[in-house]
Order: C-alpha cells, then structure tokens, then sequence
C-alpha cells in the first residue's frame, strides 16, 4: 500500500479497501523505521496525523469524496503550520512555533489531507545536496551514502522512500525539480504566482515557488488543484483562474512541438544522462511529438545572475532574524550589537552567512550597478528567450540535472555545488513552470527529464508528464531499501 | 557682507488611514504597547505585505492638490538597517518611482506676499516602531504598535531662505493635508516631522555645504533650530571654517544643534525593489475620479473669500488657514449676514479666546451659531459692540443662548427717546460745568459726557443716541 501513488490510494479509500487511519498508521510505521536512516523528517506528527486521518475517514462515511481526503502527506518545514514547530532547516528557527498556517498548508487541510510531519531541507533553502540543514544530512534512499539533492530533500527522499505518498517542496533555483531527479520522483514547480507564497519562509521572494513532490503526473495533478489560485495576502499570487489539471491529463501528444535546447546538451552532462534523456525524447517523438531544436542564448549567465539576485533578496529577507523578537537568541548579549552579532553568526549556517554576505555586498552603494542591476537585466534576457522560443515550441524538454546524485561531501566547493542547478534556475529567473520527471538511471542512481511550459501552461506540461509516464515505466521502479514492502 | 540661508524641508505626515500601510492592524494612537502588532507587523517568517489602498489614494489626493505628477508606475523598495524597532530589518518605502512627482505650494508671509515653493517629490513608506529606553531601568523596551503606520513623505526643493520662510511653509502643508484630511498633522503627537537641510551662502554665490537637522517637533522648534544653525554656520565660516556635510539633532532644551554621533549615520541603505509588492498602476480613472472628490484648497478658497466677502488679502488668509476656520467663519458671515463682522469677531475675539485656552477651533466653546446670533444682535442694535462682548465672554464660559443672556441681565440697549433723554438731563445737571464748557465751544468734552451716560446707564444706552441728544440740549 505505500508504494502506492495518490491517485491508487484514493481509489483504494474510496472503495473502501482501506481506511484513512490504516493508511496513516502505515505511513507513520514506516516513518518509524526508515527515518533514523534517511533523516528525512525533522518533526512527526503522529498524534494529530491519526486524529485527522479518523477524522477523514468519518467524513468519508458521510460521502465525502474529495479525491485527496485522508491522504497523508508531509510538508517541507518552510511551510508554517500553526503550533507545530517550523524551522526551516536552521538553528535560529529551532524552536519557532508560528501561530499561523501557511495558504498552502490551509488550502491542503481544507481539502482534507492528513499532515504527516515537517520534512528535512537545506538550511532556508539554500543548497543543492540538503547538507546545509542544522538538522543533519539526508540519505537518497536509492543510496543512502548519497544526497537526495536539495533544498527539498527531505521531501523528495521520503516520497521516494515510501514515507508518505505526496509532499510539498519549494523551488527558488531548482529545490523541486531536482530532488525529484536525484530520487526518481516526479517534481513540479508552477509559475511564479500561480501558488501563495503566504506563510512560506522566504529565501529569494521573486523566485520562491511552491510545488509538489510525488510518484507521477497525476498525483502532482491532483496536489496542483488543491494548492494553486489567487491569495489576497500575496500581492504576488496571480488573477487568473485555475485549469482542470487532472481533466486535461489525458490529451494526445500527437502535434506537439517540444523544443531541445541546445545548451543542456552542452559539455558536463554525463553520457549517460544524456543518452537516458534522448531516449526519452525519443519516446515523446514515438508519441506524436516533434522535437525541435531551439537555442537559449543567455542560458549560460543564468546561474551568475541568480547568485546575484537570490543573495540580494535573502540578504534583506534574512534580516529579521535578529533575535529581538521570536526564535534564536545568544546567550546574555552586552549590547545591541553584540545581540545582533552573535545571533546571527550563532544562529545561521555557513552557507547562509556566504549568500547573506553575497547579496549585501552586490546590493552595496557602488556595486548596485555593477552586481544587482546587471543581474537584473539578464534575467529579462533570459526571460525574453523562452518567450522568444516559445514562438515556435509547446514545451522545452531536456536534462533536469547534469548527472545523477553525488556522494555526501563530495562537493565542498560552493561555486560547483551552484552549477548543480544549470539546467533549472533559469526557469526561475523566467517565473515559468517545469517538471521533473523518472527518465532512466546511470549507476543504478535515477535522473530525471525536465518539461518547461510558458507562462502558466501548468495544464500542459502534467498532459505531457502523464502521458510519458502510460508510456514509461521509469517513476515506478522503486529503491532497492523499499522494494518489496508493501 | 550678507549671507543667504538655502533651506529644504523633509516633512514626513502620518496619514490617517484606519489600518497600516502593509497590514490590517489599527493604527489608533494611544494604545497599550504592542497590542496594535500582527504577525505582519511583528515579521514573522512567511508573512507578506499588501497594499492599504486607502494610504494611496490619500497620497494621490495629495499630489494632485499640490499640481504635481502623479507616479503611473510607481515602486515600493527596501530601505535595509537593523534597528530593534524596524521589525524586518528593512523599511518599505520609495527610492526612484514615488508615488507624487514634481508639484509646488504656495506660502503666505506674514507681510501678506506670497512664495511658490517648489516640491520634489512625496513618496509612501512605512514608520518604524518607538525603542523605549527611559522606561526601563536596564534595558530598552519596544513598542510596535506604530510600525507599519503609513507616512507619506514630502521633501521640497532648496527653494526657501529664512526660517520663517520655513515656518510659513510647514504651516501650510500643515494647512494643506488637513483640508485634504488625509492626516491631523499634529507635530506634538509625531503624526507630522521635519527635518531641514540648511545650508548658506553669499548671494548669487554656488551652494553651501549643508547640514541636515533632524528631530523637530513643533512650528517654533523649527524656526529656533534653523536660525541657530543659520548663525552658527556664519560663526564657522567667518572665523575661515568650513562646514562639515553632517547630521545634527536640535536639543530645544538647550536651543542648539548637535552633530549626531558618526555610527548613527554611516548607513549603507543598499535600496532594491521591494519583491513582495508588485509596482503600483495607477490609471487615468482613478486620477479623475480622486481628483473630482479634492475639497476647495486653501489658496482657492482664500481668493473667494476676497472676492465673495470682500475681505483683505491679509483677513483671508487669517481665515483660510485651517480649514476648521474657514468653515465655522463661513456659517457665522452666512448666517448674520455681515462678512466683515464675521471676520473681526473670528479672527480677533474667537482667535484670542482660543488662544487664551489652548484650544483648536473644533473645540470652541462658542458655536459658529451662537456667534452668528450675536452678531446679529449687534446689527440690530439690540446690544452695542461693547456689550456684545460681554455676551461673548458668557457664551465662552459655557453659556448658550445669545438671547437669553441678553434678557436675562438686561444688557437690551435703551433706545427709547425718553429714557435716553432723563438720562442726558441727569447727565447735564451733575455735569454742569462740564456742559458749560462745551456750549463756550470746547468740542472733546461731549466724550466725556456720553461716557458718563453710558455709566448711568450701565452700557446699555444706545450712544449715538445719547450724542446727538447731548448735542441738541447743548446748542448754544
């Protein structure tokens, strides 16, 4: 039952084979057992998980049938959840408990999930490999001398691991998408505006993103529809009504025009990803679809512009953690700005006081120009090039991440950890939606193959996901330290 | 050699919307310490602004009363420091795209002319918090009750050149955002500040170095700082000095000014725009529909009521000064009937009244109505000028009724022929030497006479009556 996808355990609910709180049970079971291993979870909710899962199953009885009623899931621990503790991976949010539940937690709740407990990630979201958390590394369940990728890692592992069917991740440069990649998941990030940022704890604002981490297409379907729509408190989040994602699943490939750009087939991809992702465009070529190859000129400054606008907003986002008010504080300060130095140099993790260094040094008078305006003008480059490629194609498809996942501490250089994301931050810098799908494996590891849609082409991108996955059977082939349970 | 001041004014005004700029907390002054904070206000993580759309309109409303460019496309920015009453660690606010643009306003100077003072520009932020460090004897409180409230803040060209110049145009904005009411401008309780840049100059000569003081709350405080600064940057430069480009704080207790210490002033605000708020479009509807509600503005309205009641220059901009004035003269001259009446009775014994009890004209203890009443109780010569005073003193002390007060002590004027002549024979048989003078031709001596009438009679005798009866009975 807990290799299960979404879209099979509410069938399964909804006939009757199982309850919400049997499931739950499991879920919770499992948890027990596996997480010591993987580290996924950094808080579980087991008294208030079953309390909603009977709950769910009592609604149930009443003929409620929403299609996530009584599924468990878990949420990444940037997502604030009312009286239970969120500390987005940091010391200084060690014992922070918010008297609020972000939109994505409430709009989940309402449509009768049942939360599980406060997933793993890099430290305020900051990293590639989720080593950066105070709360300690996390193991890819395919190989747990590997990282599950990051900053979701603690999302994706468990989802992969079989800890629970579907969890929320954010995606700032590529936290989604690739995780999902490093533990053969399906990972989805919308458009910018497309989900509430309200109540997500922000690293860069114009770029944070929330989305789902789940077994296929479909379930990210399903999640999309109870997560995504306008939030007043999010001057951000967009007018625009939400499409049937799970209705539109089914449409044909056939005409579809699916550029390759060039620039992610370029040196550093390795052979084997490259020859799993052609084989999948191939498939999609078998489908109907015609592959077309496209060039995105300024790719290649998109991780330098990233580095300078992520650190920016984190510089100015980050400072609130001054322990005046909530969270860490050091010990009895002498004064004002001893307070504020050693509660942050305390508080934070290296990787965060590098970005927070990074960002107030681009945003300083004399450099604005040279660092942070500049920044500003390739992001509208890039942007301008997927507008300008989607003249001509449907959707882009390619690599989501230039190899499979690496050992822990195998990248102790920051600027090598920072080209992990190539292939997905210019998709932020653009605001556009992409996927991560199972594509193949090299060295028995899975990597995934990255659709991106335009402006709000959500539907599109999951039709396209979907119908790869009725033709592939790579997002259900599990790890070998889950398989067989069931 | 003269010198010549060069002053700009920032003035920041609290506008008077209900909740704060970014979040619905209430903004009502008074409250317990932090009982006006939400998880917005206190920067919980993962809390987001939004927009008060009443603060923009009320910024809008203020420059297009102000003839200015209105920011179609205008951009809210971060303005980053740490301070323990600045929740986030960054202030919103507008760095390149303010809301208002380009505009000026007219001062009165108290010969009566009239300046164009130019204005740069006004954009919104939010105000921080209060760090309290009296109230606690080891350690500073915080109170965040204010942060978050919105301020609109207006800096003007470098266009004025003494400190009552200064004055004259803190006043009127003062004047100006009340008529708008978008804030009670009251510099006592912080919902309007200054800070002034000075510098000086010898006429015709390039720009001075200035200094920029800050932290001045009241009228006269600004008028006493500016001309320090003013004498002292003349000290320094005529003893071969040169002024340092600084920060200074005015201590009114010791009526100086003072560098502020370095660290408070080396900041680095590294401004970006503001990625939580996407920028402001502001279209041509909005415009004209907020343009249609603008009240009538002080200078308007001050050249109507030259050309309606036919006042001074000087009178109608005693009268239009606040629009509380403005409106309770208006009432008054509509009702008795007698503009010019109305205007010496407002703006010499109302005026005097209210500054003898420290009170605002909202607060008068005479109504627009009641002195209306007497007015016209004046013009039917019912009671003399003199008497009416009298009245008014009641009406002040609290009571209501012109009429009544009137009867009730008997202050009617005598007008009847013969009770004014049995007073001026009495008169004239007690004063007999008095009205031989005056038959042998000695004319002042008929003053002395009616007073003594109107003493008899208490003030209540109609005295030109009593005049023209004196000079009858008298004729030689």
């Amino acid at each position: 039952m807990l290799n299960l996808t979404v879209t099979e355990l509410s069938a399964e609910l909804s006939r009757g084979a199982i309850s919400s709180v049997e499931l739950t049970r499991a879920c919770l079971d499992r948890i027990g057992a596996l997480n010591p291993q993987f580290n996924s979870f950094i808080t579980i909710c087991e008294e208030s998980a079953l309390a909603a899962a009977d709950a769910a199953d009592v609604a149930r009885a009443d003929g409620d049938e929403r299609p996530l009623l009584g599924i468990p899931l878990a949420h990444k621990d940037i997502f604030c959840t009312r009286g239970i503790r969120t500390t987005c991976g940091s010391r200084m949010l060690q014992d922070f408990q918010p008297p609020y539940d972000a939109t994505v937690v409430e709009k989940l709740q309402q449509a009768g999930t049942v939360m599980l407990g406060k997933t793993n990630m890099d430290e305020f979201a900051m990293g590639s490999s989720n080593e950066t958390s105070f709360f300690g590394k996390v193991g890819n369940p395919f190989d747990t001398g590997r990282v599950p990728g990051g900053s979701s890692g603690g999302s994706a592992a468990a989802v992969a691991a079989g800890l629970c069917p579907m969890a929320t991740g954010t995606d700032t440069g590529g936290s989604i998408r690739q995780p999902a990649s490093f533990c053969g998941i399906t990972g989805f990030k919308p458009s910018y505006g497309r989900v509430s940022r309200w109540g997500m704890i922000a690293f860069a604002s114009s770029l944070d993103q929330a989305g789902t981490l789940t077994r296929s297409a479909a379930d990210a379907a399903l999640m999309m529809q109870a997560m995504a729509g306008l939030d007043p408190r999010d001057s951000t989040s967009v007018d625009r009504p939400v499409e049937d994602y799970t209705g539109e699943l089914g449409s044909s490939l056939a005409g579809l025009r699916v550029g390759v750009p060039r620039p992610h087939f370029a040196k550093g991809l390795s052979p084997g990803v490259e020859k799993g992702v052609r084989a999948a465009l191939a498939e999609l070529e078998r489908a109907g679809a015609s592959l077309i190859d496209i060039d995105l000129p300024n790719n290649h400054l998109s991780v330098p512009a990233y580095y300078v606008v992520a650190p920016a907003e984190a510089s100015a986002n980050l400072s609130r953690y001054d322990g005046v008010r909530y969270g860490y504080r050091c010990e009895d300060p002498a004064d004002l700005e001893d307070l504020y130095t050693r509660t942050r140099s305390e508080g934070f993790g290296d990787e965060v006081k590098r970005r927070i260094l990074v960002g107030t040094y681009a945003l300083s008078a004399g450099y604005y120009d040279a660092y942070y305006r500049k920044a500003q003008r390739i992001r509208r480059l890039i942007r301008q090039d997927f507008i300008s490629a989607f003249e001509q194609v449907d959707v882009i498809a390619g690599p989501t991440s230039p190899h499979v996942a690496f050992p822990h501490g195998a990248k102790a250089d920051p600027v090598e950890m920072y080209l992990e994301d190539i292939f997905t931050i210019a998709v932020n810098l653009a605001g556009l939606p992409g996927i991560s799908i199972p594509a193949g494996f090299e060295e028995g590891m899975p990597f995934g193959l990255q659709i991106i849609g335009p402006d709000f082409g959500e539907a599109r991108i999951l039709n396209v996901a979907h119908q790869f996955q009725q033709l592939t059977d790579w997002h259900k082939r599990l790890p070998v330290s889950t398989a067989g349970e069931s | 050699m003269e010198w010549e001041a060069v002053i700009g004014l920032e003035v920041h005004v609290q506008l008077s919307t209900r909740s704060k700029l970014f979040s619905g907390t209430s903004t009502a002054f008074g409250a317990d310490p932090n009982t006006q904070a939400n998880i917005y206000d206190l920067a919980m993580p993962g809390t987001l602004p939004v927009l008060n759309s009443e603060a923009l309109r009320m910024a809008v409303r203020f420059g297009l009363a102000i003839d200015a460019e209105i920011g179609r496309h205008s951009i809210f920015d971060r303005k980053n420091y740490f301070y323990p009453d600045l929740p986030k660690g960054y202030q919103t606010s507008q760095l390149d795209y303010p809301i208002v643009g380009r505009g000026s306003i007219v001062i009165n100077l108290e010969d009566g002319s009239e300046k164009r003072i130019g204005v740069t520009r006004a954009h919104m932020e939010e105000d921080a918090g209060k760090s309290l460090h009296e109230e606690f004897a080891d350690g500073t409180g915080i109170d965040l009750n204010r942060a978050g409230t919105p301020l609109l803040e207006i800096v003007s060209d470098p266009d004025l050149r003494s400190a009552r110049e200064a004055v004259a145009y803190l006043k009127k904005m003062h004047s100006i955002v009340r008529y708008l009411d978008i804030s009670d401008g009251d510099m006592s309780q912080g919902s309007m500040r200054c800070d002034a840049n000075v510098s000086i100059r010898r006429p015709g000569a390039e720009l001075g170095t200035r200094t920029e003081i800050k932290n001045v709350n009241s009228f006269r405080f600004v008028e006493k700082a500016i001309n320090f600064e003013i004498r002292r940057q003349q000290d320094v430069l005529e003893d071969g000095g040169r002024i340092v480009q600084e920060t200074r704080l005015y201590d009114s207790v010791r009526d100086e000014t003072r560098p502020m210490r370095g660290k408070e002033v080396a900041n680095d605000y590294r401004y970006f725009p503001e990625p939580d708020l996407l920028p402001v479009e502001i279209g041509e509807d909005l415009i004209e529909q907020i343009r249609a509600e603008l009240p009538e503005l002080p200078d308007t309205r001050k050249r109507r009521f030259e050309v309606e009641y036919g006042l001074s220059a000087y009178d109608a901009g005693v009268l239009t000064a606040t629009r509380e004035m403005a409106d309770y003269f208006e009432r008054v001259a509509k009702q008795c009937g007698d503009a010019k009446l109305a205007a010496n009775w407002v703006s010499v014994e109302l005026q005097a009244l209210l500054n003898r009890e420290n009170l605002d004209m909202a607060a008068s203890p005479v109504s627009a109505d009641s002195l209306a009443d007497l007015i016209s109780r004046i013009r039917d010569k019912t009671i003399s000028g003199k008497i009416a005073k009298t009245v008014f003193e009641q009406l002040a002390a609290g009571s209501e009724n012109v009429d009544e007060i009137i009867e009730r002590q008997g202050l009617r004027q005598v007008t009847d022929e013969g009770e004014i002549e049995k007073l001026v024979d009495r008169v004239i048989a007690e004063n007999a030497a008095q009205a031989q003078q005056f038959r042998d031709g000695k004319q002042q001596v008929l003053g002395y006479l009616v007073g003594q009438a109107m003493k008899f009679s208490s003030g209540k005798a109609n005295p030109a009556q009593v005049n023209q009866l004196l000079r009858d009975k008298l004729k030689p």
